[in-house]
């Protein structure tokens, strides 16, 4: 396999996805390795997140490579006006590959163009984070068994938020049924529902959030509503507590039922779910840390 | 026929000895069409007419220009903001050629996304767009992955 960039989940075939899951369970079952013996992967954030770049820094740790970079541009020659070209450029020289995360949209597909090595986009402005997408896959197959014909509840921020837009993507090669649940200003946007007309998956909209559609699907994905996403800030009192789940909702939900949130969590999901077996977001974020392994390995051509 | 018609008719088809007649532009992207084959900085003789009356479209504009063929590519960025445009080449004062206008499957330059925080807008760089419809024309930025509808297009 040649080495290659990952910069959306929309290049992705259903089977290379499928690929991508397979080899995140094998480093599940053993994920230390010395499969990148001699690797030096640079990790550049020109926007900081933590959270994604502790589990890609660790991904690469526990296969035995190297890790270069910044967690801030302030530390880069960004803040001089160095562009985006002369940067990979000259990170190209140095590391095999490149896990980056910028606030510009489309700067990781620009980097993948300019880059001699391959580019693993760790998020770009609210485009694309298809990590994230790969281990919200990842959690469902592992959680449900299977992929195919799953019924999942979109919650809150579904106008904004990126990560229901590319799970719903990926999702599309699978035969999901959707409810999408959020409030009016932020529903999900016309060309997402156009989409999955064109691919023939059902979708239900709804603004209430209560029990009879935690009771009828397998995956309950929340989403955090966040006040700067609205132009009323009497609109965000009125539905901040709306789209919370409590653990008593969770009372007549279906066995296999799994709670999945991106993280971080604020209060659209109660303290008290987290000791529910159904809570999986804590496990879903672990799981980032095998999908990473897999998309290092995949991008290098070392799987 | 009415003196009018007949006044519009010869201004149709007189005057051109060789050289391009781009008609049937909708009146309103006239000005806009001069500006994308930059029309303002060449030396040949050039004809403009607008607000002409048409029986196909009600209103529209046409351009002569003497002497003067324009490329594949030239002729692509009029194909963004007036697909109904029709080409004559002239020679002799003959039409030797008709040509239908359409948009090449990917571009660039000629617009600019109109997402202000995709990278195109912020690095040195040279654009691109696909396109994914031609009727309605909808274009697509492979870089912010936005779609662009007709109405939204913006020219560079």
């Amino acid at each position: 396999m040649s080495s290659k960039s990952i910069v959306s989940i929309t290049d992705y075939s259903k089977d290379q996805i499928l690929n991508i899951l397979d080899s995140a369970s094998t480093f599940e079952a053993k994920p230390n390795q010395t499969i990148l013996n001699g690797k030096i992967a640079a990790t550049l954030f020109f926007e900081p997140s933590t959270r994604t770049r502790l589990s890609f820094e660790t991904a690469v740790n526990r296969l035995g490579g190297r890790v270069i970079g910044f967690s801030d541009a302030s530390t880069s020659s960004s803040v001089k006006g160095e562009t985006l070209n002369d940067t990979i450029k000259m990170v190209s020289n140095y590391a095999d590959i490149i896990i980056m995360r910028h606030h510009l949209e489309g700067a990781a597909r620009y980097a993948s163009e300019v880059s001699s090595v391959p580019i693993i986009n760790a998020g770009d402005g609210s485009n694309q984070h298809p990590s994230q997408t790969m281990l919200d896959l990842y959690s469902i197959r592992k959680t449900q068994g299977k992929l195919d014909g799953i019924k999942i509840a979109m919650v809150g921020d579904l106008k904004y938020g990126r990560t229901v837009h590319s799970l719903l993507i990926a999702l599309s090669n699978f035969s999901p049924s959707f409810y999408f649940i959020a409030p009016d200003e932020l529903r999900m946007p016309e060309e997402y529902k156009l989409f999955c007309k064109s691919k023939g998956i059902t979708y239900k909209e709804l603004t209430e959030f209560d029990t009879n559609v935690i009771n009828e699907v397998d995956i309950l994905y929340m989403t955090r509503v966040q006040k700067e996403r609205f132009t009323d800030i009497m609109e965000y009192e009125k539905v901040k507590n709306v789209y919370t789940l409590r653990n008593a909702m969770l009372d007549h939900s279906k066995e296999n039922l799994r709670v999945l949130h991106p993280l971080p969590r604020v209060n659209e999901i109660d303290m008290d779910v987290d000791f529910n077996p159904k809570a999986y977001y804590f496990k879903q974020a672990q799981n980032g840390l095998y999908v990473r392994q897999a998309m290092i390995c995949n991008a290098l051509g070392l799987i | 026929m009415t003196m009018n018609e007949n006044n519009e008719k010869e201004l149709q088809v007189t005057a051109l000895k060789n050289g391009t007649v781009i008609d049937h532009i909708p009146s309103e992207y006239l000005f806009k069409v001069v500006f994308l084959l930059q029309l303002e900085r060449v030396n040949n003789q050039i004809t403009i007419g607008n607000n002409l009356n048409s029986k196909l479209m009600g209103s529209k504009g046409i351009i002569k220009v003497s002497d003067r063929y324009f490329s594949e590519e030239e002729l692509s960025r009029i194909a963004l903001i007036a697909p109904s445009a029709k080409i004559n080449i002239i020679k002799d004062f003959e039409v030797i050629e008709k040509k239908v206008l359409s948009l090449p499957d990917s571009f660039s330059g000629i617009v600019k996304c109109p997402n202000p925080k995709c990278i195109t807008n912020n690095e040195p760089m040279k654009n691109r767009f696909e396109v994914i419809s031609k009727n309605p024309i909808v274009l697509k930025c492979p870089y912010c992955e936005k779609e662009i509808q007709q109405e939204n297009i913006q020219l560079l």
